[in-house]
C-alpha cells in the first residue's frame, strides 16, 4: 500500500515494525501464557484485510506452560508453508471474555505485492471503493 | 538466549575470582531441597546419595558454565527402576523441583504420563497425540511412568514405537527445553531398554530404587498418619509392624503403597468401631488407630489369599 513502506501487510500487532526475533517471539508467547490465553497457530495466503478467518494450524494450544512447544509448532507450520502468511493468536477463554486477545503475523511471503483499489461506479454516479490483493489473482496455493 | 534467562529462578552469577560451591548450593535453594528430601522420605539411601552426586555435577557445571568452561549441557534424562511403591514418582517431583532450582529447566512442573496419553488407536494418532503430550511438557519434566509398555514386542503393529521415535527425537534435539524421565519395574525396564538402545543411550543416569526394609515401612506408615493427624497406639504399632512382615510375604506387595491402603482399611475400621461404640468420642478417640483396626486385616486371618488387589492400587 501507498502509505506501507516496504509494501508489507499490516495486519495485528507489530506489523509495522521489523520482524520479531526468536527470543521477542517467545516472550510474546510466554507473556499470553503468563495469562492463561490459548495460543493457536493459523496460516493463509489471501492477506485481505476483510480475511478474518484463516486456515488452523493444528489445534490451539491449550494447558501449556513454556513458550518452547508452541515455538516448535510455529517453526513446523513455517517448514510446511514458508510462502504462506502464519499468524500466531492468543485467545482468552475466561467466561463472558471468550474472544482474541493477541494476534501478531510471524512469517510472510518474500514479496508481497500490494493491493489494487478498485473503484465502481454505482447508482447516480456515485462512486464505491473496494481494494484487491495482486497476489490473489492467481488461484490458491499459486500466489507467492 | 537472553529472554530464556530470564524465566529461570535463579539469576547466574558470574563472580571473577573463586566460587563457594557451597555458598552457591545454598543460595539457589538446592540444599534446601535435598534437606527436605532427606527429611521426608525414609529410607532409600542409594537414591539419595545419586540424587545428591547429580546435584553435585550439575552445580559444578553451572559454575563452569558462568565461567565459560563448558557450553554443552549434561544429559539430564533418567530412569527409575524400582518394584512398585517405592517412590519413584514422589522422587521424580522432587527432581523437577531440583532441576527448576538449579536453572536446567525454566518450570517447576511434571507432567504425568503413561501409555494411554502417548500412543493413538488408529494410523496417524500417534504423532499428534505424543506431540500435544510433549508440548504440555516443555519447560519442565516429563514423567512417563511404566515406560515400557510403550513397546509392545508381540504386536508388530503397535504404534508404540512411533511415540518411542518421537520422544527421541525430541529428547536428542530438545535437551534445552524437556527432561525426560521414565520409570518402571526394573526387570520390564532392562527388557524395554534392551529393544531400544537408543533409548538406553539417551539416558543420562539409571537411578535403582530399593525395596524398604520392614523398619522403614514402620516408619512410613507413622510419618503418612502424622500427616493426616492420626497416630498408632503403641499396640496398633505393634500389629503394624506384624502386618508388614507378614504382608511382605504375600503376593502384589507394593511397598509404601501396600502400607498406604492398609492405613486407609485400617481408618475405616476405626471409623466403624468409633460409629459401632454407645460412648460419645473424644478428639483423642478421633485420632487414634488402635491394634484392632491394624488386626482386623485379611493378612491376618487367611495366610496370603489378598486376589483381587492389583499391585498398583
Amino acid at each position: 500500500m501507498m502509505t506501507n513502506h516496504g509494501n508489507r501487510v499490516t495486519q495485528g500487532q507489530f506489523s509495522f515494525l521489523p520482524d520479531l526475533t526468536d527470543a521477542q517471539l517467545k516472550a510474546q508467547i510466554a507473556y499470553a501464557l503468563k495469562n492463561n490465553w490459548a495460543v493457536s497457530v493459523e496460516y493463509t495466503d489471501d492477506p485481505h484485510p476483510r480475511n478474518t478467518y484463516w486456515e488452523m494450524y493444528g489445534n490451539p494450544m491449550f494447558d501449556l506452560k513454556d513458550p518452547a512447544g508452541i515455538v516448535a509448532e510455529i517453526n513446523e507450520c513455517k517448514k510446511t508453508f514458508p510462502r504462506h502468511y502464519i499468524r500466531v493468536m492468543a485467545f482468552n477463554s475466561t467466561r463472558g471474555v471468550e474472544s482474541p486477545t493477541m494476534s501478531f503475523i510471524v512469517n510472510r511471503p518474500a514479496d508481497e505485492p500490494g493491493f489494487l483499489v478498485e473503484r465502481v461506479e454505482r447508482d447516480g454516479r456515485s462512486q464505491g471503493y473496494t481494494i484487491r490483493s495482486y497476489a490473489t489473482l492467481k488461484p490458491e496455493g499459486e500466489r507467492y | 538466549m537472553a529472554e530464556a534467562a530470564d524465566t529461570t529462578a535463579p539469576a547466574p552469577t558470574r563472580p571473577a575470582g573463586p566460587i563457594d560451591l557451597k555458598l552457591m548450593m545454598k543460595d539457589s535453594g538446592v540444599s534446601d531441597v535435598l534437606d527436605e528430601l532427606d527429611r521426608e522420605l525414609v529410607g532409600l539411601a542409594p537414591v539419595k546419595t545419586r540424587i545428591r552426586e547429580t546435584a553435585a555435577l550439575l552445580m559444578v557445571d553451572r559454575a563452569r558454565r558462568d565461567l565459560g568452561l563448558a557450553n554443552t549441557p549434561p544429559t539430564l534424562h533418567m530412569s527409575f527402576t524400582g518394584n512398585p511403591g517405592t517412590g519413584k514418582t514422589t522422587v521424580a517431583l522432587r527432581m523437577a523441583d531440583l532441576l527448576h532450582r538449579l536453572g536446567y529447566i525454566r518450570q517447576n512442573h511434571l507432567v504425568t504420563v503413561t501409555r494411554d496419553d502417548l500412543v493413538g488407536q488408529y494410523i496417524g494418532h500417534t504423532a499428534p497425540k505424543t506431540k500435544e503430550a510433549l508440548k504440555k511438557a516443555m519447560g519442565g519434566v516429563l514423567f512417563i511412568d511404566e515406560a515400557y509398555y510403550l513397546y509392545r514386542p508381540e504386536n508388530e503393529r503397535d504404534y508404540g514405537q512411533e511415540a518411542i521415535e518421537i520422544l527421541l527425537q525430541v529428547m536428542e534435539n530438545q535437551r534445552d527445553d524437556l527432561v525426560v524421565i521414565v520409570a518402571g519395574y526394573a526387570d520390564r525396564m532392562a527388557r524395554f531398554f534392551d529393544s531400544n538402545p537408543g533409548f538406553r543411550s539417551r539416558i543420562g543416569s539409571h537411578i535403582d530404587f530399593p525395596d524398604y526394609n520392614d523398619a522403614e515401612l514402620l516408619q512410613i506408615s507413622e510419618l503418612m498418619m502424622r500427616e493426616q493427624n492420626y497416630h498408632l497406639s503403641p499396640a496398633a504399632k505393634k500389629a503394624m509392624a506384624e502386618y508388614v512382615t507378614l504382608r511382605r510375604k504375600q503376593p502384589h506387595f507394593a511397598n509404601a503403597r501396600s502400607v498406604r491402603n492398609a492405613l486407609d482399611r485400617a481408618r475405616l475400621r476405626q471409623a466403624n468401631r468409633l460409629f459401632a461404640s454407645s460412648k460419645p468420642v473424644t478428639p483423642e478417640d478421633l485420632q487414634t488407630i488402635e491394634a484392632d483396626d491394624i488386626l482386623g486385616s485379611r493378612v491376618f486371618h487367611t495366610g496370603g489369599d489378598v486376589a483381587g488387589q492389583s499391585p498398583r492400587g
